[in-house]
């Protein structure tokens, strides 16, 4: 039984203070650790961007490499193939957290698990959203955009994405806990991405024919707002449905 | 909260209320759409411009108009059964979703045949019937995440948070695909729009609309019905009633 | 130390048709260890999901100090520590890593001793190793090390000894009971022969689930 003694254990008392809330802190540590988590994991990274660009291949292969008719789709098309590649890096937003059983952590956390959503949804956009975005123009030149069009794209790209990252993250957090959640994420997304698509090509072409595009921005950050504002209770409550199942 | 409020939770008085409205409102469904399809088709006036192919709005405006009210019924079972956690209003959601669902292809379908005399081709892109294919996408989407989660409490609680997302959206939809339609064809004859309608034209609308009502009414209570059998077959109750039924 | 901290009343709880426990009532003191033991399938794991706030598939009422567990959430998560089936490690960051997000989000975590409670767990010398390079036994070591660490009173504990060796759960045991000693609760499952039986308060699941 000497055993015992070499194993015998001290912890510290317990103190029964409140422990103090640190969103900023959970919010930092969240968002290093996703980033971390993607740089230790590159092919995840890079499918997206791929996908990107094939997607936007298939257009002059299906339709015509004629550059008059691509300069007309191409707000479209690049828009198109940037839902398409975010909706396709969203599945695994929440995916490996809830195998690992890390999600069950962050939901007994005390600390507030909207702020913890939040930074994930950060990550994830910096890295597709952002990528997207700083790709976007190779694809706009190999589709003809009139280069006064490039700015707009850029723009509304760069405000769209986020909302379609905190949108899609409802639809993943509601679909994790299914085995096979990826094409039923996408019918449950995709009417919800509408809004952008449209608000997104239109500053495009806006800003093609030379009109002022300050507006289609606007309205773009208006969704951004209030997408920051309400969808991450959505997925906070997702996530406890998905995770209770 | 009433007493009404916590007897609408309780399965076997629902079953048995139901039981008790059901007869009456397909009596009004069936004289309400009867009556309505007969004036509109048969009596009210031809439009002047359209002539009889106008007609079809007897079927078109209610399917539309009830698609819609559908969802708001859905979203609001849905809201209380997330807040109160209550399990009936989990299955009036869950047997909403079809209705709505084949009430939004009647009204692309109607839509579609005005569209042919009108406009000359079976679709087009006009604002209305694209919030409607909207719509349905939107049912699709509750259909196909409530029947994809196996735990019944767990694929309720799941299907309300995303009707309550989609409500919030569908004004969003709405507007972007209203202005979108306006950017894109800025000549579009809209034709729902009639400044002024004759009384003979819209009364019969009206019964339909009303006979409509009472229609989703009594499909949602027969479905209601059904769920409720299904979910509390272990139920006491459930089995008397089903020894009644036989002996 | 005679404080009642958890209270479990008429815990009723079905899954696919099946009651797994009915009118379940049980307390729980400060400085209690409790066992909940049953055939596999009789619904442990189920039951530590619904006591950790995890499942709301029930009914009944839980409460701690008095509080019905779902009025104050976040209260009660601030003294709970939840070790469920899956370990909850990431396997591409290594167990400092991974201790260093539990801190961030349990921030009575002190980070001067994630050195120490990874040495008391026996990762002493993997510290920057992924976890995907570990062992399953030191995979769950890992997230064990919290037990050092947290200052929550309440313990639940699922399985934690599963693919731990003997001298492991020996430590392990002895963390518990020193957690009981400073007027800790801890609820487990476990397969092992506890060497601490005088210590431990048994609940038998299946005594509790009447079928229907």
């Amino acid at each position: 039984m000497n055993n015992k003694a070499t194993n015998a254990c001290h912890l510290p008392e317990l103190k029964s203070g409140e422990i103090s809330f640190q969103p900023g802190r959970i919010f930092w540590a969240t968002l290093v650790r996703e980033l971390n988590l993607a740089l230790r994991r590159r092919s995840d990274l890079i499918n997206p961007l791929v996908f990107f660009l094939m997607v936007a291949t298939l257009f002059p292969l299906g339709v015509s490499p004629e550059p008059s008719v691509l300069s007309t789709l191409a707000p479209g098309v690049v828009w198109v193939a940037a839902l398409l590649a975010t909706l396709l890096s969203l599945d695994s937003l929440f995916r490996s957290d809830f195998d690992d059983g890390s999600l069950e952590q962050m939901l007994l956390s005390p600390q507030p698990l909207f702020v913890v959503v939040l930074g994930k949804v950060l990550a994830h956009w910096l890295l597709t959203g952002l990528p997207l975005t700083l790709m976007a123009p190779l694809l706009a030149v190999m589709l003809f955009l009139p280069a006064e069009g490039m700015w707009g794209l850029m723009l509304s790209l760069l405000l769209g994405t986020p909302t379609l990252s905190l949108i899609g993250a409802i639809g993943a957090a509601l679909t994790v806990g299914l085995r096979k959640g990826g094409v039923l994420l996408s019918l449950l997304v995709l009417p919800l991405y509408i809004p952008v698509l449209i608000f997104g090509t239109a500053a495009v072409e806006a800003a093609v024919t030379g009109l002022p595009l300050g507006g289609f921005l606007a309205l773009l950050g208006a969704l951004l707002a209030a997408g920051l504002a309400l969808s991450p209770l959505a997925i906070a409550a997702g996530l406890r449905i998905s995770v209770s199942g | 909260m009433p007493r009404w409020f916590y007897q609408l939770a309780s399965p076997r008085w629902c079953y048995q209320i139901t039981g008790k409205l059901l007869p009456g409102f397909a009596i009004a469904a069936l004289l309400l759409i009867a009556v309505g399809t007969v004036w509109g088709l048969a009596f009210a006036p031809p439009d002047y411009q359209q002539g009889n192919s106008f007609r079809i709005i007897y079927l078109h405006v209610p399917t539309a108009y009830m698609a819609q009210s559908i969802y708001m019924t859905m979203a609001i079972a849905g809201a209380v059964g997330l807040i109160w956690k209550m399990k009936m209003a989990d299955m009036v959601l869950k047997c909403c979703a079809p209705i709505g669902a084949w009430l939004a292809v009647l009204a692309l379908a109607t839509g579609a045949i005005w569209g042919k005399p009108t406009w000359g081709s079976w679709w087009v892109w006009d604002a209305r019937l694209t919030s409607m294919l909207i719509l349905l996408f939107l049912y699709l989407g509750v259909i196909a995440l409530n029947s994809a989660i196996e735990s019944e409490s767990t694929a309720a609680q799941a299907t309300a948070v995303l009707v309550l997302v989609g409500l919030v959206n569908i004004p969003i939809i709405k507007y972007s695909v209203d202005w979108w339609n306006t950017l894109h064809q800025p000549a579009t004859f809209k034709v729902t729009e009639k400044p002024a309608m004759p009384v003979e034209m819209w009364m019969p609308l009206l019964l339909m609309v009303i006979g409509f009502y009472a229609f989703f009414a009594v499909a949602l209570m027969l479905r209601l019905r059904n769920e409720i059998l299904r979910r509390e077959r272990r139920a006491g109750w459930v089995r008397e009633l089903l020894q009644q039924q036989r002996g | 130390m005679s404080e009642i901290l958890l209270e479990v009343e008429k815990l009723f709880c079905e899954r696919d048709d099946r009651v797994l426990f009915s009118d379940l009532s049980f307390q729980v003191q400060a400085g209690e260890l409790v066992q909940i033991e049953g055939p596999n399938g009789s619904g442990k794991t189920t039951l530590l999901r619904i006591l950790s706030g995890l499942s709301r598939h029930f009914e009944g009422e839980i409460r701690w100090r008095g509080v019905p567990l779902a009025d104050d959430l976040p209260a009660y998560a601030r003294e709970l520590l939840y070790f469920g089936h899956q370990a909850g490690v990431k396997s591409l960051l290594t167990p400092e890593e991974n201790l260093r997000w539990y801190a961030a989000l349990d921030t009575s975590i002190d980070l001067e001793q994630i050195d120490q409670a990874l040495n008391a767990v026996g990762l002493k010398g993997f510290e920057d190793v992924p976890c995907h390079m570990l062992s399953a036994g030191q995979n769950r070591r890992v997230s064990l090390a919290r037990l050092y660490l947290s200052q929550a009173r309440l313990w639940i504990l699922d399985e934690p000894f599963t693919a731990i060796d003997k001298q492991g759960v020996a430590a392990k045991e002895n963390v518990l009971l020193a957690h009981a000693q400073r007027g800790g609760i801890v609820i487990l499952t476990t397969h092992h022969e506890l060497n601490l039986t005088q210590h431990v308060r048994r609940i038998h699941l299946d005594e509790h689930s009447g079928t229907s």
